[in-house]
C-alpha cells in the first residue's frame, strides 16, 4: 500500500491539520515508512484468526450504576480557550 | 410543497426504516459517573471523561447493558456475547473527544423483530406489519450546541454528552407514515413497560429519524434515500415521511434525482429542508475503543436480566382477563399505558381473590371518569394525585350500595383529587353523596309509601304493564332524595310489586 499526495490531504483534514506544503513531501515518506514496516506483518498468513482487538485479556470492567461527585462548572470552563460563566464557546457551527 | 396528483403518487412505493435513540434510565453515563440527569443547570454534570481531558478512561455502566439486552429480549434479538467498542470518529462540538463510542461490528442486540397495528384516522384503513430489526447497539448521547442569533460563536452544554443511548435501527420494512407512527408508538409503549427509557419524544429522550426513499411499484432495488431528523412527535414522524414522499415522487417523476442527504422537519409547515452545516463529509474510520475491555455476556448474566424483566402488555392482558375476570376490552385499554396497568394492579392488590365486581368497578372508573380527567388535564396516572388505595375505598362504598358511581364521577372524583388525603367515606358524606337509605331496612317503607301512591299503576303493573317500573323506580329515587343505589331500588321494587 502506497499513500500518495491526495489521501494525505484527505487525512490531514479529517484530522483537521494544516499541513504546510513544504512540510508534505517529509509527511508522505515518513507514513510511507511506517505502511512499508506494517505491511510486513501481511505476510503473516492470518486465515482463520480473529481480529486482535485488545491487546489485555481483561474483560468485563464495568462499573455500577452510580453517581459520582461532578466536576464543578468554573473549573471545568476555566481550562476551555473560550467560554462564559455558563456554557463553552466555540466558533459558529451553522452557516 | 410541490402538488403532486394521487395517480402519480400512486405509481410509487414509499420504502421507509427507522433509527429509533432512546436514552436510557441509568443514574450515571454510559462511560462516566456524572448524573445523567435532564434539565439540570448546563454543564454542571459533567466530569473530566466527559469532557476529555487528556489521561481520563471511561468505564462501562453495567446497568446501561442490562437495559440493553432488556430491550432485546422483548424484540427477540439474538443477544451478542462478546461486545466491543468502536470510535466513530468525527469533529463536532459536542462531542469532546473527537468520537463517538459506539457499537460498530458487534451490536449487543442482533436481528428481532415487532409487529404493528396501524390505522388511518382520515381513511378509516388499518391493518398491520410485521417490522424486522436490523440491530440495537449501545452507544453515547453528544452534548447539546445553542446558537444564539447573530453571534459569531456557539455555546454549548456538555450535560447530555455521554449519557447512554440504545439506538434501534430497523431494516427498511415500513410501507406507510402510518406503519411508522404505530412502530413509533409501540417502541414507546415497550421502552415504558420494561423501564428503559421514559420514553418523551417532545423532551428528546426519544428520538426518531427516519431513512425514506421512493421507487417505482414494481422496481425491487431501492431508491436513494434520504435521513429526515427533527421530529419530536409520532405525528410528526408521520407529517415528515408524507411530505416526504410527495417531495420526492414530484423529483422523480419530473425526470430528475433525490440527493442523499440529510432533512430536517419543520414542524410549523409540515416541510422538510436540507441541512446546512459547514461539515458533510462522512468518513467515520470506525476503529475498535482500545481503552474498554470487551463484554462478555455470561449465561447467568442473561438469565438474571430475563429473570427480571417486568410483565409486558400482552401477559397483563392475559392476568386481567384471567385472574381478575375482566372483559377483554377492558383488558386491553388497561395495559395500553403502564402507568394505568400499574394503577389497576395497585387497587386490585388490596382487595381478596375473587373479588370480581369490585375489579370491574374499578376499570370503570379508570376507563371512564378517571381517563376523562387525565384527558382534561393532559396528564397520566404516573402523577395522579389520588392514591390507588383511595380509589379501593371508593369501589368497596359503591359496592355496599353507599355510593353512586354516577354522582360520584362527578362530584367526589374532583374532590378526591383536591383533597388526596382524605378518607373517601369522609369527602363523600361531606359532600352528602353517602347514601343513607342504603340498607332495605330504610328502603323498604320509601317504597311501600310510593306503592301506596299509586294504586291504580300497581294494578296495571300486576297485570303485565312492566314497563311501569320504571315510574315507581322514579319516585323511590325521589323519595330517597337521589341518595339511594339504584341497583338495590330497582331489585327491592321488583321484590315489591311481584310479591305484594
Amino acid at each position: 500500500m502506497q499513500i500518495d499526495r491526495e489521501t494525505l490531504q484527505k487525512i490531514a483534514h479529517l484530522a483537521r491539520l494544516n499541513l504546510a506544503p513544504a512540510d508534505e513531501q517529509k509527511m508522505l515518506a515518513s507514513l510511507n515508512n511506517i505502511i512499508a514496516w506494517v505491511d510486513k506483518l501481511a505476510e503473516v498468513d492470518t486465515n482463520g484468526v480473529e481480529p486482535l482487538t485488545h491487546a489485555t485479556l481483561e474483560t468485563d470492567t464495568w462499573r455500577p450504576d452510580v453517581i459520582g461527585e461532578p466536576l464543578p462548572r468554573a473549573r471545568a470552563l476555566a481550562s476551555a480557550p473560550d467560554h462564559d460563566e455558563v456554557f463553552f464557546r466555540v466558533p459558529r457551527v451553522i452557516e | 410543497m410541490p402538488n403532486v396528483s394521487p395517480s402519480i403518487l400512486a405509481d410509487y412505493e414509499l420504502v421507509i426504516g427507522l433509527e429509533v435513540h432512546c436514552q436510557l434510565l441509568t443514574q450515571s453515563k454510559i462511560f462516566a459517573p456524572d448524573a445523567a440527569a435532564f434539565g439540570g443547570e448546563p454543564n454542571t454534570d459533567i466530569s473530566p471523561i466527559t469532557l476529555a481531558h487528556p489521561g481520563t478512561l471511561p468505564r462501562l455502566n453495567r446497568r446501561a447493558v442490562e437495559l440493553a439486552i432488556r430491550m432485546g429480549l422483548a424484540l427477540g434479538s439474538h443477544i451478542a456475547r462478546y461486545n466491543v467498542f468502536d470510535r466513530k470518529n468525527y469533529f463536532y462540538p459536542d462531542l469532546p473527544k473527537g468520537f463517538q463510542t459506539t457499537q460498530d461490528k458487534t451490536p449487543i442486540c442482533q436481528g428481532g423483530q415487532l409487529e404493528v397495528q396501524w390505522r388511518d384516522q382520515a381513511s378509516k384503513q388499518s391493518g398491520q406489519a410485521l417490522v424486522r430489526l436490523n440491530r440495537i447497539h449501545l452507544e453515547e448521547d453528544a452534548g447539546k450546541s445553542i446558537h444564539p442569533a447573530e453571534a459569531s460563536h456557539t455555546l454549548l452544554d456538555l450535560n447530555r454528552a455521554g449519557t447512554a443511548l440504545i439506538e434501534i435501527v430497523t431494516e427498511p420494512d415500513l410501507r406507510r407514515a402510518e406503519e411508522a407512527g404505530a412502530f413509533l408508538a409501540e417502541i414507546r409503549r415497550l421502552v415504558r413497560y420494561l423501564g428503559v427509557c421514559d420514553g418523551n419524544l417532545e423532551q428528546g429522550s426519544m428520538r426518531c429519524d427516519a431513512n425514506v426513499s421512493v421507487r417505482r411499484r414494481g422496481q425491487t432495488t431501492l431508491g436513494r434515500k434520504v435521513e429526515v431528523k427533527n421530529m419530536n412527535s409520532v405525528r410528526n414522524v408521520q407529517r415528515a415521511i408524507e411530505h416526504e414522499f410527495e417531495r420526492q415522487v414530484a423529483l422523480v417523476a419530473a425526470g430528475g434525482q433525490v440527493v442523499s442527504e440529510t432533512r430536517l422537519f419543520n414542524a410549523d409547515n409540515g416541510q422538510t429542508y436540507a441541512m446546512r452545516t459547514k461539515e458533510e463529509l462522512n468518513d467515520y474510520r470506525y476503529f475498535p475503543e482500545p481503552d474498554l475491555a470487551p463484554v462478555l455476556i455470561t449465561d447467568e448474566f442473561l438469565q438474571a436480566i430475563e429473570a427480571a424483566m417486568p410483565a409486558m402488555p400482552k401477559a397483563l392482558q392475559a392476568q386481567f382477563t384471567g385472574q381478575f375476570g375482566l372483559p377483554a376490552y377492558d383488558a386491553e385499554v388497561l395495559t395500553d399505558e403502564k402507568s394505568t396497568a400499574d394503577y389497576f394492579l395497585a387497587v386490585a392488590d388490596g382487595w381478596p381473590t375473587g373479588a370480581t365486581s369490585r375489579y370491574k368497578a374499578a376499570s370503570n372508573w379508570l376507563m371512564g371518569p378517571i381517563k376523562a380527567y387525565l384527558n382534561e388535564t393532559s396528564t397520566d396516572l404516573a402523577t395522579f394525585p389520588v392514591p390507588p388505595a383511595r380509589l379501593r375505598e371508593v369501589v368497596d362504598l359503591q359496592e355496599a350500595g353507599q355510593l353512586n358511581f354516577g354522582q360520584a364521577a362527578k362530584q367526589l372524583l374532583p374532590a378526591l383529587v383536591a383533597q388526596p388525603q382524605r378518607p373517601a367515606a369522609e369527602l363523600a358524606q361531606q359532600l352528602g353523596l353517602l347514601l343513607a337509605a342504603t340498607d332495605e331496612g330504610a328502603l323498604l317503607p320509601l317504597i311501600q309509601s310510593v306503592l301506596a301512591k299509586f294504586p291504580a299503576e300497581v294494578a296495571a303493573y300486576r297485570k303485565g304493564k312492566k314497563n311501569l317500573q320504571g315510574l315507581f323506580m322514579g319516585e323511590v329515587m325521589k323519595a330517597a332524595q337521589g341518595k339511594a343505589d339504584p341497583k338495590k331500588v330497582s331489585e327491592l321494587v321488583r321484590q315489591a310489586l311481584e310479591t305484594a
